[in-house]
């Protein structure tokens, strides 16, 4: 009776610690959250018995630093843009990730040969390359649709509504392009005053025809709405709109803004192990894969580029979708992690007055 | 000893300089200590029956607040980093210009900054006063092991914008954990290289407008509140109960709404595909390619705060009115006033406290209100708090955000006073 007692006692136990190992990842909601929960939550769950906690943010970076700095940290992983990851990263707010924990290529290539150049630093771990791009909804447009960025930023020729982030990011660079500057040579313009008074002036021109938008969900909305005509978006967004809402959208890949994105895992996780587990896990050349086949965003591994392959329904190739396909790369930018690591809070100062004034 | 004390009254009226010499209890003690002893028990009796009370207000809210007050002026984050830095700060004296001396400390910290990882941290609070500075210390910082002496040279080698003396000046100046310089950009100034006091450029301009367009726009909506809410309280107060009743669910029932779902229902009637703009389309009034921006700009915040905090003006206006006596006006009336004059002289004087009480909290939450502006606000209808809910959660500059939530609670306690002299914050009745 004694020892039946203590062996029920005992897996009670084991229970409770199974049920106990969980990893809660912080994301950026809507159709991303999905492909990452469909490449890497469940079939880690499925794998390891950990479960995984899903919770969204705007911008999963914000939180990070309140939560270390007030010693109270509740997420494990989160999901963040280079530049962000960098800036946190400099300022002892993250975890280091030891590279060797990452899976090798099935053909046994080490992970940090396999990862494009500049998608694995110290502290982040590269999940994909998403753009920056705008879209417009063609049922607004018969015939005289906009083709290039410079449409975007011509209120005579296309009077209507458009939605842009509320940052500086992104919004500049687009801005300098419009304005004929080449994608090569936007960050040294911009590093100048005489750059960035330039784009202000440029932002200028169509700053009463804005709808400003904060969460990655809301340019399709605003577009499907008919809030806005145009909207600049994240292209995955309305990439998976128009393929699995059937949306009459479109997107305009010149004067793109592409950058990698990555997991983290912030200082004082509560379940390091486990965090440490998911990130190794989501590094993975196959998972990488399939999270490019739930949403556009191209995988930064080299061995996981052929394994891409159609929409997770089978109806569309990602391949043309993909932010880094040679076709969608005339006219784009990649987003200088250095410039925003060092001029996020002053440019933003900026934008934020120029929106009041 | 009651009885001895009906005793000392009456012995207080016959002799009064002997009654208090010679007055004690039973057991010896003077009456005075002993009744002072008395009350003591009672007044720490009370203290321990509001402990509870007082040790949550300490806790939750004095504390947060004095920890606020104190990050405004008080952000160690350069300091702490640099030991060898704070040494020739304080011997040489501000202006000299800076040597090898200078330099060697300066790699000495970079070098402890690099490995400790903080000189994020250092290079964002010099950013915060000299943009562009945070790349110079991290980069600088990651190259520092390998720099030589003579490391003056060095150093500018790496980047010459470690010679700037405006660098140097902002060095100094955060080498001191404790500074007023968060206040300064709270209200759009800077100090220049030789460390006086200058507006920012125009370009740059931001909270001080923004501070008196937030009580512009906080008296506009306790004005409009005001306009609204007196007639409802006024028809609440007078009518039959049955009615009054009713009425009075009317004004509850969007009170008990959450905050959130009021807000977006504005959004749904009057963003530019919204109810009201396919009305007016629909009936002709407006063309359907000029639709009326309603939302995302201050229009929209004025509307929907205006909504929100009006059951605050009509609860204490209502409460105030009921109990006005009607034969007031009717007697007015009776000797020959105008209907306007027995308002304006009987009535209107009465509601006094119900206006001052309704307009004191509706402003007062309105000087501070976030969500609503965020939500339908726009770009040009974001008030102060929007400001420094951006500096906590986005910017992450808490030093600022500390600093622009002082100076808010500052300008209320300010207001608060100037009520209380015009007023009379006795001449206030919440309910």
């Amino acid at each position: 009776m004694k020892r039946t007692l203590l062996i029920a006692t005992a897996m009670t136990g084991f229970a409770f610690a199974a049920q106990a190992a969980e990893v809660t990842v912080l994301g950026w909601g809507g159709a991303y959250t999905k492909s990452q929960s469909e490449a890497y939550h469940k079939p880690f769950t499925a794998e390891t018995g950990i479960t995984v906690n899903s919770v969204d943010a705007d911008n999963p970076a914000t939180p990070i630093k309140a939560q270390v700095e007030a010693g109270n940290v509740t997420i494990d992983v989160a999901s963040v843009e280079f530049a962000d990851g960098i800036r946190l990263c400099d300022e002892g707010l993250l975890e280091e990730i030891d590279h060797s924990i990452l899976p090798a290529a099935p053909d046994g290539t080490p992970a940090t040969d396999d990862f494009l150049p500049g998608s694995l630093t110290e502290c982040i771990i590269g999940t994909d390359v998403y753009a920056t791009v705008f879209a417009f909804n063609a049922s607004k447009f018969d015939g005289n649709a906009p083709t290039s960025i410079a449409d975007f930023f011509d209120p005579a020729a296309f009077p209507g509504k458009r939605g842009m982030r509320k940052t500086a990011k992104a919004n500049l660079e687009m801005a300098l392009m419009a304005d004929g500057v080449p994608a090569a040579e936007v960050y040294d313009l911009l590093g100048t005053d005489e750059g960035v008074d330039r784009a202000f002036a440029k932002l200028d021109e169509i700053k009463d025809m804005i709808v400003w938008w904060e969460a990655g969900a809301q340019p399709p909305q605003l577009l499907a709405d008919g809030e806005v005509d145009m909207s600049t978006a994240y292209n995955g967004r309305i990439f998976n709109a128009v393929v699995g809402e059937q949306q009459p959208f479109e997107i305009i890949w010149d004067g793109q803004v592409y950058e990698f994105e990555g997991y983290v895992i912030p200082k004082g996780a509560p379940n390091m192990e486990e965090a440490k587990a998911f990130v190794a896990f989501a590094a993975g050349t196959e998972a990488l894969a399939k999270a490019a086949e739930w949403i556009s965003y191209g995988p930064p591994r080299v061995s996981s580029g052929p394994l891409v392959g159609k929409y997770f329904d089978g109806s569309i190739e990602m391949g043309p979708n993909l932010p880094t396909t040679a076709a969608n790369l005339t006219n784009a930018l990649a987003s200088s992690n250095d410039f925003w690591a060092d001029k996020d809070t002053e440019l933003n100062e900026r934008f934020n007055a120029w929106l009041a004034n | 000893m009651g009885k001895q004390m009906t005793d000392t009254a009456n012995s207080l009226d016959n002799r009064p300089t002997q009654a208090e010499i010679d007055l004690t209890t039973v057991d010896g003690t003077p009456l005075k200590a002993a009744l002072a002893n008395a009350q003591k028990r009672a007044r720490r009796r009370a203290l321990f029956l509001v402990l509870p009370l007082l040790l949550f207000v300490l806790i939750t809210f004095l504390a947060p607040i004095g920890q606020m007050l104190l990050r405004s002026v008080h952000n160690p984050s350069f300091s702490d980093h640099i030991p060898n830095l704070s040494v020739w700060f304080d011997e040489n004296p501000a202006g000299t210009e800076p040597g090898e001396a200078a330099y060697e400390a300066l790699v000495l910290d970079l070098r402890s900054m690099r490995a400790d990882k903080t000189m994020g941290i250092a290079g964002t609070r010099i950013n915060y006063d000299l943009p562009g500075s945070r790349s110079l210390f991290t980069s600088t910082a990651r190259k520092a092991g390998a720099l030589e002496p003579p490391f003056q040279e060095a150093v500018i080698a790496t980047n010459e914008k470690w010679a700037n003396p405006k660098l140097w000046q902002v060095m100094r100046g955060a080498s001191s954990a404790y500074t007023v310089d968060f206040y300064l950009a709270a209200l759009d100034r800077t100090r220049d290289v030789n460390g006086d006091i200058v507006a920012v450029d125009d370009d740059r301009k931001i909270y001080a407008a923004n501070f008196l367009k937030t009580l512009f726009l906080a008296g506009l909506i306790t004005f409009c509140c005001l306009i609204l809410a007196f007639p409802v309280a006024h028809l609440l107060a007078t009518l039959p109960l049955r009615q009054s009743n009713l009425l009075m669910i009317f004004v509850l029932l969007p009170f008990w709404t959450s905050l959130l779902v009021r807000t977006t229902s504005w959004i749904v009637l009057l963003q530019s595909q919204g109810v009201v703009n396919d009305t007016l389309v629909a009936t002709g009034i407006v063309a359907d390619e000029s639709r009326i921006q309603m939302i995302y700009n201050q229009t929209g915040t004025i509307v929907a705060m205006i909504h929100i905090l009006l059951p605050f003006m009509i609860l204490p206006l209502y409460s105030v009115m009921r109990p006005i006596n009607p034969s007031y006006v009717r007697a007015a009336r009776s000797l020959g006033a105008t209907s306007w004059t027995a308002f304006r002289r009987i009535y209107l004087p009465q509601t006094i406290p119900g206006m001052g009480a309704g307009g004191l909290l509706v402003f007062i939450l309105g000087v501070g209100y976030y969500i609503t502006p965020a939500l339908v606000g726009g770009a040009s209808g974001q008030l102060i708090s929007n400001f420094i809910a951006f500096h906590m959660q986005k910017s992450l500059n808490w030093s600022l955000a500390a600093a622009l939530a002082t100076l808010l609670l500052l300008m209320v306690l300010l207001l608060y006073w100037l009520y209380d002299r015009l007023v009379g914050i006795d001449n206030l009745k919440l309910g």
